[in-house]
């Protein structure tokens, strides 16, 4: 069995980032919602997110806790038509030579952790697309 | 306008590692400094706020009280992230505008020990036993390292990585000339928790934490404590003649939070309500950018610094590559900036730092600053940013009284 390490992340056959979407002004949130920080009205409806988009920032991390493995690419990726998400760059290297600001990456995902019950966690990251 | 406030005492320890004592030892001895400074006493005070964001649950204002005076004054715990020391002189200042004081103490202090670099995050975490959504965002295990990073070295590389992406010019080796300068700094500092120089190549080469942050471009975790004692006009006007000769005058005083925008959900925006703090902190205080004589900013990254000196309008926009590769932050620079050696090298016990950079500005425009004076300050501008976020900036000028 499969459950997504996290709930804004959808599974299936095309996996994909879902928001809350702000029904007033629309911003997008990741998180359970109270009301909207934009506009401070109450109404969401839930949006899929595209699959693609640009890497506006990163770094690559050499020290983490113990059992993180380093180094790995942090990074920011705004997705086309909307949202703003924090990723690892999966296949990225470490190389910063090899990685370029406003590239181009498309969703991903991986296995991230196994529970007692043997059930996967399942994460999502963006690679170069 | 309501009437103008006044540091009249300042203080701080060296920060470093105190493992014989504690945060009371540590706030005992600047307020002690600061009131004997200010030549006054616990009696003369009406309000005390003290900062520290570990042990700010732990009434640490009231045990402070019970070493130095305890003299029933209302007390202030304040927590605000790294901007908590400054959050703790503002919450001070506040009750003197109200006409609540006349005369106030504020105190920040910090005992971090060596909690390493990622603090609690770089434990080893426990192994998940059976997955079970919990929290705002529905975990399953803990996302750090998985989802990217939330980490301070990380957060703020990437900060600084969002800059370089729209400036050309802007790169690895701009960000290690920011703690090349700081660290080249705190050698004229006696109270720097590193009082020692690297080169460029020394800083580019040390072991990499977050590109582009190396170890030499992070700020140590640390301990120590600062401390003001603060006044009104009217206050000011019936003290003492040398005491009234070496009052700073705080000229602005501002504290923000971060607006919304769109990237929020992928980490905190700390440009935007710098930019804000400073806009604000220009207009209370009628300066501009260019009086400045030195500024005390927050650099507890590299990356950190280099985006600030555009968020606090010290370069032109865009400019901020430029503006560390001529040497306009040096100390002989266009705007000195972190002449103490900064959070890189100075050090950086959280609640400590806003008090300290005040103490850092006052002493310098009282011609105090020893070694490391840079001549003839008159203006000066001090900038905290705690993250999730809390910002606060600050503009003392040296006036007659």
């Amino acid at each position: 069995m499969q459950m997504s390490v996290v709930d804004y992340l959808v599974l299936g056959d095309e996996p994909h980032l879902e928001a809350n979407a702000c029904t007033s002004c629309g911003a997008l949130f990741f998180d359970r919602r109270n009301a909207c920080a934009r506009c401070g009205k109450v109404g969401f409806e839930r949006r899929a997110l595209a699959t693609t988009g640009v890497v506006r920032s990163y770094t690559i991390i050499h020290r983490a806790a113990p059992n993180v493995p380093v180094p790995y690419v942090s990074s920011v990726v705004e997705l086309d038509g909307g949202g703003v998400v924090k990723a690892t760059l999966v296949d990225a290297g470490s190389d910063p030579e090899k990685i370029e600001l406003g590239m181009p990456v498309r969703l991903t995902t991986f296995v991230c952790g196994v529970d007692e019950e043997g059930t996967e966690a399942v994460a999502f990251g963006f690679t170069p697309a | 306008m309501a009437d103008n406030i006044w540091i009249i005492g300042a203080t701080m320890t060296r920060f470093g590692r105190y493992p014989d004592l504690d945060c009371v030892d540590l706030a005992s001895e600047t307020a002690l400094g600061a009131l004997a400074d200010a030549g006054a006493t616990m009696a003369d005070m009406q309000i005390l706020a003290v900062g520290c964001l570990l042990e700010a649950s732990n009434m640490l204002g009231q045990h402070l009280q019970k070493q130095i005076g305890q003299t029933g004054i209302p007390v202030f715990n304040v927590a605000n992230a790294c901007a908590t020391g400054a959050t703790a002189v503002r919450t001070a200042m506040l009750a003197i505008k109200a006409g609540e004081a006349d005369m106030a103490l504020a105190v920040g202090v910090e005992q971090m020990g060596k909690m390493g670099l990622l603090g609690p995050a770089g434990r080893e975490r426990a192994k998940p036993t059976g997955f079970e959504r919990s929290g705002r965002y529905g975990t399953v295990m803990p996302v750090e390292g998985v989802l990217g990073t939330q980490l301070m070295p990380g957060v703020f590389a990437q900060a600084g990585m969002e800059y370089a992406s729209h400036h050309d010019g802007v790169g690895f080796e701009q960000f290690a000339k920011v703690a090349e300068k700081n660290h080249a700094h705190s050698t004229l500092n006696p109270l720097a928790q590193y009082q020692k120089a690297f080169s460029l190549e020394e800083v580019m080469g040390s072991a990499m934490v977050a590109y582009p942050n190396t170890l030499l471009m992070c700020c140590p975790t640390g301990d120590g404590s600062a401390a003001v004692v603060l006044c009104s006009d009217a206050k000011l006007k019936t003290l003492d003649p040398d005491v009234r000769r070496r009052a700073v005058k705080i000229s602005a005083s501002v504290l923000t939070s971060d607006p919304y925008v769109e990237s929020d959900t992928a980490q905190p925006d700390v440009s935007t309500l710098t930019k804000n703090a400073a806009a604000a902190a220009y207009e209370q205080a009628g300066v501009s950018p260019h009086d400045l004589d030195l500024v005390e900013l927050h650099d507890c990254f590299a990356t950190a610094e280099l985006i600030h000196y555009e968020n606090l309008s010290l370069c032109e926009p865009g400019g901020a590559g430029d503006f560390i590769d001529r040497r306009g932050p040096w100390r002989d620079g266009q705007t000195p900036v972190n002449v103490s050696g900064g959070l890189i090298s100075k050090g950086h016990p959280i609640g400590a730092t806003g008090v300290a950079n005040l103490y850092e500005v006052a002493t310098h425009l009282r011609g105090e600053a020893g070694d490391r004076q840079i001549e003839g300050a008159r203006v000066g501008l001090t900038h905290v940013i705690g993250l999730g976020s809390a910002c606060a900036v600050h503009i003392l000028e040296k006036v007659a009284s």
